[in-house]
């Protein structure tokens, strides 16, 4: 099976969608697409393809150990896109539907990237066909949002063009003949320019940092994600982040590869922690409850980037964390998407009493915010778990110290905003709005999934699953 | 090749980032943004010494791209929005143009920090490349109007792309087209938007943007 087909797939979906003449039924193209999408990840998956070690593209250990997370997450959002799309009725949704579909082909590009020069394009095209899917509102704040969007994002693309440069000049200058494969570039090893494998270094953590939105670049995130649609939200914050993340991965490899790893693990390090006490600190004080979905979603930035910092058992724990706070995170969008509309604000000065409004949504939006701040049984309770452990084991005690001190703070803060606009009495005019919104089957049944993928990685993670991650460790930190 | 032609073409393109963060009224830096990208489109035909259909192709959609119509499109924002034509800086001119300089003389130090392969030790391909970043962000940070903003961007890009004119002997055309292709499309991109933000806001002075804070 051609792992081609997982780019090909989605992009004919976008085609079509483009084509679809009527507007009530193409939204079905997400879910068929989705579907397609997971069961060809999954058949690669149980039965992964040879990869030439040349190859730009391919279903390597690294792209077997997140895209199914990708896939899954984007199948349930796609599900839910069709009942979302049927409220939103008055709003011509071609262009949303072709570029998620764009969006889904590309992630899967960009995940299976082998080449430099292929992830960045792959995950630029990712950010620009976004763009038109954070301002699906239409409202001024949307197009605020967007714009902070594309100078922060852009600044991020520009950033990580020029740390490629940097890279592949590192390689010339080392002797190599300009193959940008990471393969390629492993292999030179030592032989890469130490200075420029810093200055790539640098600009690269920078440049795909910022779309992952670590701090201090994360300052799109909350205005993107409290704009968006949830379900925009739930893929960006699952999908788009990974993608980055991976190309962290990649890049690391290859920096630890030219005997920099120690000063990679530490810059990866500081910039987790400084941005779990960023979001830490903000998740205390935002009055949105979309926003402090962007600030738990920096919050889990950090924790994977601090992962990434703890060699083979930490990246081990962080690839499990990619899955566990991806589809948890799903469900609080998701969700998140139920209330705002429901409640027609987002901010905890006009939203109380939710759950007499919409009891399920409320019902899921709590539940998910326990499972992403880590309650057991729930995933991120392990994976989290997973990686303190790393971490002591390569004592790194005072960093676990912080680590736990942000996530009890970032406990507070999503406590007091979930809790603020689900309990209490609801005022009239959210009352008043809140009948028009109509707690469907297709609007519940979605988060709940997600919900339940949470629980069920936190309680039986699969032994398959536990070998694709190891797998990608052992690519990444090739034994000499 | 001659390095020397192409070191005054690097040369031009670093006075223009000057003229750039002078210009009080925005045709000026519109127009420094156009010469900058048209300049930067003839250098990989300098650096190739037999004509290669591929680059010529490169070249001439530079040229075209970042020399014709990304200006076109923004004067024609600019007309359509019926901004007055002034600019009014977060950071004034002359900070803007010290800073520019200060920036340059540390792009040509930093870049004697780097190591250099033989055939680029005399080229002011990096330097010229780190000076134009540092203009393209003192731009986006120290103006208000979307579309000065827009031209800041296109400056750092244009950095960008003469670092990577450092690769273009080693780099397959394939990855240097898609780039080019994923950066039109950006430019486009911000274009529209920035027709959307004059409609909703009736203005493009980013300073109006500011709904959106904790």
């Amino acid at each position: 099976m051609n792992p081609l087909l997982l780019i090909i797939v989605p992009l004919v979906g976008a085609a079509l969608a483009v084509a679809w003449p009527n507007n009530r039924t193409r939204p079905w193209l997400l879910p068929v697409v989705g579907f397609v999408h997971v069961g060809l990840t999954l058949w690669l998956f149980l039965d992964p393809p040879a990869v030439p070690p040349n190859a730009w593209l391919g279903f390597d250990p690294l792209a077997r150990a997140v895209l199914p997370a990708v896939a899954l997450l984007f199948l349930v959002c796609g599900a839910y896109g069709v009942a979302y799309l049927k409220v939103r009725s008055e709003r011509p949704n071609r262009v949303f539907v072709a570029l998620l579909l764009v969006v889904l082909g590309m992630l899967s590009a960009g995940h299976q990237a082998r080449h430099l020069g292929l992830l960045w394009i792959a995950t630029e095209t990712v950010t620009l066909a976004a763009v038109p899917l954070l301002h699906f509102n239409g409202t001024p704040r949307a197009f605020e949002a967007t714009w902070k969007y594309l100078l922060v994002g852009g600044t991020g693309i520009a950033l990580s063009l020029l740390g490629s440069f940097a890279l592949g000049y590192a390689s010339l200058h080392g002797g190599g003949d300009g193959n940008l494969t990471f393969v390629a570039l492993t292999g030179q090893g030592a032989g890469l320019s130490r200075p420029w494998v810093l200055t790539a270094w640098v600009l690269l953590l920078v440049g795909y940092g910022t779309k992952m939105g670590l701090a201090p670049m994360h300052t799109w995130k909350p205005d993107a994600y409290g704009e968006a649609p949830g379900i925009v939200g739930a893929i960006l914050a699952g999908g788009v982040t990974t993608v980055a993340f991976t190309a962290l991965l990649r890049v690391r490899a290859v920096v630890g590869a030219a005997g920099e790893g120690p000063i990679a693990d530490r810059t990866l390090l500081v910039v987790g922690l400084f941005s779990m006490l960023v979001a830490a600190l903000f998740l205390l004080g935002t009055r949105d409850f979309k926003r402090m979905l962007a600030y738990s979603s920096v919050e889990h930035m950090g924790i994977l980037s601090i992962g990434a910092a703890l060699g083979p058992a930490g990246v081990a724990a962080a690839l499990f964390h990619v899955w566990t706070n991806g589809l948890t995170k799903g469900a609080l969008f998701l969700s998140a998407g139920n209330l705002r509309r429901a409640a027609g604000s987002a901010s905890m000065d006009d939203v109380r009493g939710m759950a007499v409004i919409t009891p399920r949504s409320a019902a899921i939006f709590v539940a998910g915010m326990f499972a992403v701040t880590a309650l057991p049984p729930f995933g991120p309770f392990f994976s989290e778990l997973q990686l303190v452990r790393a971490a002591l084991a390569t004592g790194h005690g005072a960093a676990t110290t912080m680590f736990l001190g942000c996530l009890l703070f970032a406990f507070f803060g999503l406590t007091r905003v979930v809790f603020g606009i689900v309990d209490g009495r609801p005022r009239p005019a959210v009352r008043a709005h809140g009948r028009r919104f109509v707690e469907t089957a297709g609007v519940i049944v979605p988060p709940l999934v997600l919900l339940g993928f949470s629980l069920w990685l936190g309680l039986f993670t699969p032994t398959v699953l536990r070998e694709a991650w190891l797998a990608a460790v052992a690519q990444l930190f090739p034994t000499p | 090749m001659s390095s020397g032609t192409l070191n005054l073409l690097i040369g031009l393109a670093m006075g223009l980032n000057l003229l750039a963060l002078g210009s009080s009224r925005l045709p000026s830096l519109i127009r420094a943004v156009s010469l900058q990208g048209m300049v930067l489109g003839a250098m990989p035909l300098l650096m190739e010494s037999k004509l290669d259909w591929r680059v010529g192709l490169v070249a001439l959609a530079t040229v075209v791209g970042k020399g014709v119509v990304i200006p076109t499109l923004l004067r024609r924002a600019m007309r359509a929005a019926n901004i007055e034509r002034e600019l009014e800086p977060f950071i004034g001119f002359v900070p803007s143009l010290l800073l520019g300089a200060g920036g340059t003389i540390a792009a040509v130090a930093l870049a004697q920090a780097l190591p250099l392969l033989p055939e680029h030790a005399g080229s002011l391909l990096v330097p010229g490349a780190i000076a134009s970043v540092l203009t393209g962000f003192i731009l986006l940070i120290g103006r208000a109007k979307a579309i000065s903003q827009v031209c800041g961007y296109l400056i750092l890009e244009n950095g960008i792309y003469l670092f990577g004119l450092l690769l273009i002997h080693a780099t397959p055309l394939l990855v240097e087209s898609g780039i080019l292709l994923d950066l039109t499309v950006g430019v486009f991109v911000i274009g529209i938007i920035v027709d959307r933000i004059q409609r909703a806001f009736d203005s493009l002075d980013t300073r109006k943007l500011t709904t959106l804070r904790e």
